[in-house]
């Protein structure tokens, strides 16, 4: 291991990089697949294909006036924001992106994940709260519902794959699918993580926290400037984390045919779930509060428990 | 690894005090979340990763958050930070400090004498071994945490039932509407 040591800060290095500039990318990358998929143009005009609106937009973003209401629990307010960041960023730790890229080869990786994502939830309820704004509440008190619910089914969808690989760490996780992606036995699982990693990173269709036409912006509508930005950020950093995750457990990972590298496997595999977060976006209209949460406990609890049971039987069965 | 358990220790005893003297309780609760992560660290230093993470899964992310969603619905004010201001008089810290005076004595008992120093040495304890042990000797205390649940399950049920209401006028029975109007 003493080898690997200047190597680690490498790793370290290029994923809080790579990161950082997806999250960006994705701006230009979302409004130019919305618009595609909408038969519209999107932004074109700043730099070739518009890509400079990122710049444009961060330059806006960090220029704006960095305003706190008079009335808003302080602390807590600057606080809020950046909670999603770190705890977005702290579970990249544990994501093997290829053989020996990896910052932390946690025995418990899957569970940190899980903990990392039950942090995020204080961000949109401490962000709700402090903004002493009726809106911001009623935004925080939907997000606190929603993401405590969803964990459930999301911890509970990923034990399939917890049995059938008999680890917690996502790289032993990525070699048990060497003969068979996990996706094929754990497709139920795997749909209902899906759904439960929307919800976790409140993006559209169960975007109900910000919900724009009925909450005005929901829990973030006080802030403004980079405070905004960082919300926008993890957002985008959440989806990307949701897309490593799906690739990790359901989809072998850096796995693939040879001729490409083990990286390059990942990243595709990454990229197209990021479409189909987008094309949801684009597609699918926002339940109602109450159907969104009668959704998730009345049918995909009853369904990930009988995945888990089933999962469970059956790999007993193959090693009885 | 000593040194992160000594200052992931101190960091949970000052969260905890702060927990415990602040008068707003969203404040209070944020610090009784960092408590939690750093005793997380701790159980992370000493070799038991698996109750670290679900120290933080449980406690951190699921009971605070709970709590937390109830008290952001009681809309406290600075009346009520001055009101719990007034109730914590000098006075009513007696009780308590006695108390833990006696615990403090123990813990140092504990740790001075030396016949109750550990013996075996510290080996990690992951996922399979408290799996093991749960379903093995403790299989009792399971089924009994299981009881427990499904009992105030069941009572939460009970008590949130209500009858489903119409709130659309045109959907009221005849009678209602006519007493309505």
């Amino acid at each position: 291991m003493e080898t690997a040591a200047p190597n680690y800060f490498l790793i370290i290095g290029g994923v809080l990089f790579v990161m950082l500039n997806v999250a960006a990318a994705l701006i230009w990358v979302e409004r130019r697949m919305l618009a595609l998929w909408q038969d519209r143009y999107g932004p074109n005009r700043a730099g070739p294909f518009g890509l400079l609106i990122v710049a444009a937009d961060s330059i806006k973003l960090f220029f704006k006036q960095d305003w706190v209401p008079p009335f808003a629990d302080k602390p807590v307010f600057v606080l809020a924001p950046a909670i999603v960041v770190i705890s977005v960023l702290l579970s990249f730790v544990v994501i093997p992106f290829a053989p020996g890229i990896i910052v932390a080869d946690l025995n418990i990786g899957l569970l940190f994940f899980l903990a990392m994502s039950s942090m995020g939830a204080y961000s949109i309820i401490l962000g709700g709260w402090s903004s002493n704004n009726k809106y911001s509440l009623l935004g925080a008190m939907r997000g606190a519902a929603q993401m405590i619910s969803y964990e459930v089914f999301m911890g509970l969808a990923l034990m399939g794959v917890v049995l059938m690989a008999g680890s917690f760490n996502l790289r032993e996780i990525v070699e048990a699918q060497q003969g068979l992606w996990f996706f094929i036995p754990q497709i139920l699982g795997f749909v209902i993580f899906f759904i439960a990693g929307i919800a976790e990173t409140h993006r559209l269709p169960f975007d109900i926290p910000e919900a724009e036409s009925e909450l005005i912006a929901g829990f973030h509508s006080e802030y403004s400037g980079m405070k905004f930005g960082m919300f926008f950020i993890g957002e985008y950093m959440g989806i990307t984390l949701i897309s490593c995750m799906l690739v990790t457990l359901y989809f072998g990972g850096w796995l693939g045919p040879d001729f490409l590298p083990p990286i390059v496997w990942f990243i595709i595999k990454v990229v197209a779930f990021l479409m189909i977060f987008i094309l949801l976006r684009a597609s699918m209209p926002r339940p109602r509060y109450d159907q969104l949460m009668e959704y998730g406990w009345k049918i995909l609890l009853p369904l990930t428990l009988v995945n888990l049971m089933v999962t469970a039987a059956v790999v007993l069965w193959l090693e009885g | 690894m000593e040194l992160t358990f000594y200052i992931a220790a101190a960091v949970a005893t000052i969260a905890t005090i702060l927990t415990i003297t602040r008068y707003n309780i969203i404040h209070a609760l944020l610090y009784l979340v960092v408590s939690f992560l750093a005793v997380a660290v701790v159980f992370f230093t000493l070799g038991a990763p698996f109750m670290a993470a679900l120290e933080i899964i449980i406690y951190a992310g699921a009971i605070v958050v709970l709590i937390i969603f109830v008290i952001m619905m009681l809309n406290l004010t600075h009346e009520d930070v001055d009101k719990e201001k007034a109730w914590l008089t000098p006075r009513v810290w007696v009780g308590p400090a006695i108390l833990s005076l006696v615990l403090l004595a123990e813990l140092a008992y504990i740790i001075l004498a030396p016949d109750t120093q550990p013996t075996e040495a510290l080996v990690a304890v992951d996922a399979r071994v408290v799996g093991m042990s749960l379903y093995g000797p403790y299989m009792l205390g399971v089924q009994l945490c299981g009881i427990l649940l499904m009992a105030g399950i069941v009572g939460a049920y009970h008590l949130g039932r209500q009858k489903k209401k119409v709130v659309h006028r045109f959907l009221q029975p005849k009678e209602g509407r006519s007493a309505a109007i």
